[in-house]
């Protein structure tokens, strides 16, 4: 099995004879074979794309900067787990460009479905970074509003998160809201079931879904040559009807437009659309995990080259746009992140046995109840031999 | 007026969708053809197939579609199309329906309904007449509700439409088309409320759903050996009624549970431990329980031998220790031999 990164190319700019895309005569249905990058992995631009204008450049600032304080709060989270504040914690070291990318193509008022890969891309989206962490601090489920952020649980069933975006970008739709649904997913969940259930519902529904496949090569240690034989993750699109991309995921230019031109798809009522984007994950699947059983150093470094927050930083202090000075306020901002976000978790978070009882229904059954008071009584009776 | 179950069910979704306009209905064929089982006959033609429509044939589809409609606020009611084939949207039922208002402390709920015709009788090939009544009731966070009268099947398809937690609505295939005298415009008791359906002073046979049917058929032939039973309707498995169940058997002090299914580790053995923790000083016999046996949905021209019927229930009633001795069947082959 090769393990070299894909040597990413320029796309042709000739016209090729694709499959026509019902849903958007504009656009092929087939992905070219390549995928779109904007940067080479050394930050210089590549000659411009009219299907993929250049984000504005107060943008991608923006993108900078959030993924320079997303890298340190991923730094943080796993140092946390070596102080036992974190149960577990699973990076996204190496796809700052894809978290941080996709939560600039979206509106606060469009909905999220994370996996639990995408901490990061949550803090970006600017929930609280304690609310983000409480499902691997363990002390509940899910830490923020899900309703009030728009953003769902982080799922961990894999792509079962798909066929809910596509019921939600409906359910928006047919109350008349022009809502877009971005769903995460990774490599390893596209061989699930929920994934093409999913996507094939949203494109018979025309809901607006975008479907944003992280391809990080591995699905904990499994190779994505046991999850497809296919030429690309999003030629899946192609038996659906639903129209794809593949975009260099560690090239944060790149990565904004494509998403950015996805959302816009989906937003004007042409239905789902999937993207690929090819990234790396830099950190073993968690801080359990051991990646030296399965991968070499070699591949590991070979994509440390491709580091997209060097890529963005060259880019933009070429172009004038980012100096020192500038770059010093980022990483002091990141640092007093990482400081607070260290001091809030160093709390011990308070849990109430007695909150189990609270929401398993609208209103408890009689058989909750009971058991309630059977612990209440127990509490009692602990706290009772505590004191004497 | 006298209708059948299957009649009172599209009525009762006829009523919920004019009530609420968020209510949609969907699943497999249910649009322009009715339903498999007509449950949903003419709802598309008079709501639009905006409310009313079919999708791609994927369960796990259906449920999940259901979960990102109840999050946008929508009141998502599924059918199921038969009892197996519901088993591809487990992970979604397990996972996510019925824990989403748990994990996320109540800021999301998900009312939605999945409807599932379930249960044998009626002659069905493979994979057409599971019970799978116990998968459900043993996940928490789901309510399962199964009717056995003309009326309860609308009144508990309403209130289930109208309550704020998912609910499991089993529809016992067998009685979908028998008819009774029903007065759809009132409701009958709501959730949590288990039903004496036929008083007794002997002994109670509890049941639910299609089982329903069999205990009052064996009641009726009880009498001509001499006993007076009564039967107990559970209509919602969740949220259970220990009370109602309890005092019953607290009066009689026999008691045998009935249910289709197979019988272990089922809703019939929850439902007689529950009563021998709660009855076991009124009890003068063991609980007794009357199931399917322990196989695999039989073939067609077997399931009469599987599934329980007014014999088994009568003999199982016969041993509820009459005479005061123990049962022959329990005792070491040593003492039974003696």
């Amino acid at each position: 099995m090769t393990t070299t990164p894909r040597a990413v190319r320029r796309a042709s700019p000739r016209a090729r004879r694709r499959p026509a895309n019902p849903a958007d005569p504009a656009r092929p249905l087939l992905p070219d074979a390549e995928p779109v990058s904007l940067l080479d992995p050394t930050g210089t631009p590549l000659p411009a794309r009219t299907d993929y204008p250049e984000p504005a450049v107060d943008l991608l600032r923006e993108l900078y900067r959030r993924m320079v304080v997303g890298r340190r709060f991923d730094t943080q989270a796993t140092a946390l787990t070596k102080q036992g504040r974190l149960a577990v914690y699973p990076s996204s070291r190496g796809q700052e460009a894809c978290q941080v990318g996709a939560m600039l193509a979206v509106r606060d008022t469009d909905w999220v479905f994370p996996t639990y890969r995408e901490s990061m891309a949550l803090v970006s989206r600017g929930l609280d970074p304690i609310e983000v962490l409480t499902l691997l601090r363990g002390d509940w489920h899910c830490g923020y509003d899900p309703a009030a952020r728009r953003t769902a649980p982080q799922c961990t069933p894999l792509a079962t998160q798909c066929v809910h975006a596509a019921g939600l970008a409906y359910g928006e739709a047919h109350q008349g809201r022009d809502t877009v649904a971005l769903a995460f997913i990774g490599d390893g969940a596209t061989s699930e079931g929920d994934f093409h259930e999913g996507i094939n519902f949203a494109a018979v529904f025309k809901a607006p879904v975008v479907y944003f496949v992280q391809n990080n090569r591995y699905a904990i240690s499994v190779p994505l040559s046991r999850q497809t034989a296919a030429p690309s993750l999003a030629y899946k699109g192609v038996g659906y009807g639903v129209p794809s991309e593949q975009v260099d995921g560690n090239d944060p230019v790149a990565v904004l437009a494509v998403l950015t031109r996805a959302v816009e798809h989906a937003r004007a009522g042409n239905g789902p659309f999937l993207v690929e984007a090819h990234t790396y994950r830099m950190e073993p699947h968690t801080n359990a995990d051991d990646a030296t059983r399965y991968r070499d150093g070699a591949e590991v470094d070979a994509w440390r080259d491709r580091d997209p927050i060097v890529r963005l930083e060259k880019y933009l202090r070429d172009r004038g746009e980012l100096d020192d000075e500038a770059v010093a306020a980022v990483a002091a901002e990141a640092e007093a992140y990482a400081a607070d976000v260290r001091e809030r978790m160093n709390a011990q978070p308070t849990v109430d046995p007695l909150s189990l009882f609270d929401h398993v229904y609208a209103q408890p059954t009689p058989q909750l109840i009971e058991q309630r008071e059977q612990i209440c009584a127990e509490l009692a009776a602990a706290e009772q031999e505590g004191d004497a | 007026m006298a209708t059948t179950m299957a009649k009172a069910l599209n009525a009762a979704l006829a009523d919920a969708m004019a009530a609420d306009e968020r209510v949609l209905v969907f699943g497999e064929d249910v649009g322009q053809l009715g339903g498999v089982f007509r449950i949903t006959d003419g709802l598309q033609a008079r709501f639009g197939d905006k409310r009313c429509f079919d999708t791609p044939l994927a369960e796990a589809g259906i449920v999940g579609f259901a979960v990102g409609l109840a999050m946008s606020g929508l009141r998502p009611v599924v059918e199921m199309q038969f009892d197996a084939f519901a088993y591809p949207a487990f992970e979604q039922i397990a996972s996510h329906v019925a824990k989403l208002r748990n994990r996320t402390r109540g800021a999301l709920s998900v009312p939605i309904v999945i409807r599932v015709p379930y249960a044998g009788g009626i002659g069905g090939v493979e994979h057409h007449c599971d019970s799978s009544e116990a998968y459900y009731a043993h996940t928490p966070g789901l309510k399962v509700v199964t009717p056995a009268t003309v009326d309860d099947a609308y009144s508990l398809l309403r209130e289930a439409i109208d309550d704020p937690d998912p609910v499991v609505f089993m529809e016992p295939k067998k009685l979908y088309f028998a008819s009774a005298e029903a007065d759809l415009s009132t409701r009958t008791e709501p959730f949590g409320r288990a039903v004496v359906r036929r008083p007794g002073r002997d002994a109670t046979l509890i049941a639910y759903g299609p089982s329903v049917p069999v205990a009052l058929e064996a009641a009726e032939a009880a009498r001509e050996e001499g006993w007076d039973l009564e039967v107990v309707d559970v209509r919602t498995i969740v949220p259970f009624d220990d009370e109602t169940v309890t005092a019953s058997v607290r009066r009689t002090g026999r008691c045998v549970v009935i249910q289709e299914a197979q019988g272990f580790a089922g809703v019939g053995a929850e439902i007689a431990a529950r009563v021998q923790e709660r009855c076991f000083h009124a009890l003068h016999a063991p609980v007794l329980r009357v199931s399917g046996l322990d196989i695999p949905y039989p073939a067609p021209m077997l399931e009469h031998t599987h599934l329980p019927g007014v014999d088994r229930v009568l003999d199982a009633v016969a041993r509820l220790q009459w005479d005061d001795q123990p049962d022959a069947r329990w005792l070491p082959a040593t003492e039974a031999a003696a």
